[in-house]
């Protein structure tokens, strides 16, 4: 009997005041952590607290493979967040089909994100059978290669233009002390490293093949063994690179204690917030100074359908306050990624930024592995390379083995 | 246990009575969530559910799978190496200990504490201090180098070869304090009696122990060994807090397989086949032990 009584006034105290100011709490969950994210992420809670709801934080720290499956069992658990961030492409997709996502499509037409979203790639990413399920907030390409300066001050070379420079310049970094290349243990930091070398080395038309087509010859054949020397360059530059996050292998070029990392372009907030500058204290290479293609996945929020009323409304307000142009360039800007619309005008970004946008302008853009691949397919990715990169296995064995997980891929 | 005397002939299902009522909601327990889950989890092995369970069978190719991925066989590999090296050396390190503390020593209590109190803390806590410890930038390494010996190594945890050994020294750190404790318990049991025959017959201390002693702290042992062969199939978290599988996948253990499996990668099917594996595996070692413990001869 009491506890009723208690539960009931407890339910009272929570519903009055939502009830009077028509707003409601949101849980938001994401895997932003570092320093250059976390600001970011503050941007777009600033944004949804103005318009009268309340932004309340679900971070979970240890990158999206920790952060997925706390997210996922979550969900189907039966104890879905306001809204959560997922990359997206096919990592929401088994959500979505068994109904736990909510369509978001009429907000969408009424906005008209069709139109504004560029490239709209990013958008058929979020549309299964027809409908809209998530609303992308970002664009990140994989494809950048960071360079310390001052490094290469350190050990009397010049600062590379491309990856063969890059690995010719190895042994001077190597004998002032200097770790050439800064590979963090994380698993899906060797495979991503991998695929960006794969989109320099083989070109657009062979990664299409190999991960759009799931080719199983073309993942054995001559273009993709070139890919493995490579990667088997990286392995022997990345020897001594002792770190996990991907943040502390980013310090470790930051501090000049690296020659360079394949990173993302999230990578840019971290040089941003150590206040660095691009062109005079570090350098960035898209596609690897080789092959200028930069993949479009990135992030996006999915809303898992609630039953809360005014939960529900507060969702079509965040929904719509993360595509607001002046929402956009704020979070972009910090997180040193590009805006999803084409429409916003970026003239505070950075010289590495600008490069970026040019290359979008251009089109040369590919998808990126989140949305070709299955995550089960790449976990055995994951596997393979974390392995490849901390032992002496033959470029050819890794290869044979990376042919049979595109011959079963989905 | 009262009552049973002036019963008569008590009616077997009635004996009792309160305590077998008491004991059905365990019972449930154990068979619905227990048996039950086993057994659902058995069965979805054989499908090929990806994120959410669903009823595609696609016979043995979940096992094909496994049993053909490299970082299942490494797991598999680790977590022999681990189990052995991690039960005869808790036992043996376990026993010294207790031996040692059983010689009527002084500030007994401050000793026991001392070695029982690695075991209050989590795994997660006991592999992030090793973690830090084994580090060759602040640890045992730097540590020996500031000291004058420049070149000393002692990297275990980035060394593929040996890194489930510096996740053995962790586990033998955490675990020993207990089982100290629970053959301490065992020798007080032991009836000051037979010391003081042994002692006139005079057999030497070391040889009481193993030909007297050991033999009739049998059920100590075996509880013991219980105690660390569940621990030992169950590690997970050590090596998520130390290495998180690496350097490469040189440190992962089926546990962590089936978690990554089942829910980094989406592949159910996949995670509970390994799961099953797992199950498999404690069967092999435990059903013939259970039968000579407790089948075929019956006593007392």
């Amino acid at each position: 009997m009491k506890l009723r009584l208690l539960a009931a006034a407890l339910a009272a105290t929570v519903v009055l005041p939502f009830g009077i100011a028509n707003a409601a709490d949101l849980e938001v969950t994401h895997w932003w952590t570092s320093g250059g994210e976390a600001a970011a992420v503050a941007e777009l809670a600033k944004a949804f607290d103005a318009t009268g709801n309340k932004w309340v934080d679900g971070a979970i720290a240890g990158s999206g493979g920790t952060a997925r499956p706390i997210m996922v069992s979550r969900i189907t658990g039966g104890d879905p967040m306001g809204a959560t961030q997922f990359n997206h492409g096919r990592q929401a997709e088994e959500l979505v089909q068994s109904g736990l996502m909510r369509d978001l499509t009429d907000i969408a037409t009424k906005e008209s994100w069709k139109d504004i979203v560029k490239p709209s790639s990013l958008l058929d990413s979020c549309t299964i059978d027809g409908k809209i399920y998530c609303a992308p907030v970002n664009i990140h390409s994989w494809q950048w290669l960071w360079l310390s300066n001052a490094a290469f001050k350190t050990a009397g070379v010049d600062v590379p233009k491309n990856w063969d420079e890059f690995v010719a310049a190895a042994p001077a970094l190597e004998k002032a002390g200097i770790v050439p290349l800064a590979v963090g243990g994380q698993p899906w930091q060797s495979a991503g490293a991998f695929d960006v070398l794969m989109v320099a080395i083989a070109g657009k038309d062979v990664f299409n093949k190999v991960f759009g087509d799931k080719d199983e010859e073309a993942a054995a054949g001559p273009e993709i063994a070139k890919v493995f020397k490579a990667a088997d360059d990286a392995r022997k530059m990345s020897k001594g690179s002792n770190v996990q996050d991907w943040n502390q292998a980013t310090n470790l070029v930051i501090t000049g204690k690296a020659g360079g990392q394949i990173m993302g372009d999230w990578a840019q907030g971290e040089f941003q917030l150590a206040g660095q500058k691009a062109g005079t204290d570090y350098t960035c290479l898209p596609g690897l100074g080789v092959n200028e293609i930069i993949s479009t996945g990135g992030d996006a929020f999915y809303f898992p359908l609630l039953k809360d009323e005014e939960k529900s409304k507060a969702q079509e307000v965040l929904a719509s306050t993360l595509l607001n142009p002046a929402t956009q360039v704020a979070f972009n800007l910090k997180k040193g990624s590009l805006p999803v619309r084409g429409d916003v005008d970026l003239a505070a970004a950075n010289d590495c930024m600008k490069k970026g946008l040019e290359i979008l302008a251009k089109g040369n853009v590919i998808q990126g592995t989140d949305q070709l691949l299955s995550a089960d397919s790449q976990k055995q990715k994951e596997d393979l390379f974390s392995e490849f990169f901390a032992s002496s296995m033959t470029p050819e064995d890794a290869q044979k083995r990376f042919a049979e997980i595109i011959a079963s891929a989905d | 246990m009262t009552g049973q005397a002036n019963a008569g002939r008590p009616n077997q299902l009635l004996r009792n009575l309160h305590s077998k009522i008491a004991s059905i909601p365990m019972i449930l327990t154990a068979v619905v969530i227990f048996l039950g889950g086993t057994l659902w989890t058995v069965f979805y092995s054989f499908t090929n559910s990806k994120l959410l369970p669903r009823l595609s069978f696609v016979g043995l190719d979940q096992y094909e799978r496994l049993w053909a991925a490299p970082r299942w066989l490494i797991s598999i590999q680790n977590l022999a190496i681990y189990g052995v090296f991690s039960l005869i050396f808790s036992l043996v390190i376990g026993f010294l200990l207790a031996a040692l503390m059983d010689q009527k020593i002084r500030f007994e209590n401050a000793f026991r504490t001392i070695f029982l109190y690695p075991f209050a803390l989590s795994f997660i806590v006991t592999g992030l201090v090793w973690q830090w410890i084994l580090n060759p930038e602040f640890g045992v390494q730097s540590v020996v180098r500031s000291l004058g010996w420049s070149s000393f190594t002692f990297d275990p945890l980035y060394n593929s070869n040996i890194v489930i050994y510096g996740i053995l020294i962790a586990a033998l750190w955490q675990g020993t304090g207990l089982v100290m404790c629970l053959m301490l318990a065992g020798l007080r049991g032991i009836d000051e009696d037979i010391w003081k025959a042994a002692r006139v017959d005079g057999i030497p201390m070391w040889k009481t122990y193993v030909l007297i002693i050991i033999p009739m702290m049998r059920a100590v042992f075996i509880t013991t060994l219980v105690i660390i062969a569940s621990g030992i199939v169950r590690v997970y978290d050590l090596v998520v807090a130390q290495t998180s599988g690496g350097p490469g996948i040189s440190s992962e253990v089926p546990a962590k397989y089936v978690y990554d499996y089942m829910f980094q990668a989406q592949n159910l099917g996949q995670g509970f086949a390994a799961s099953t594996m797992m199950l498999i595996t404690v069967a092999i070692i435990i059903v013939p032990w259970a039968y000579l413990e407790f089948g075929g001869r019956k006593r007392g």
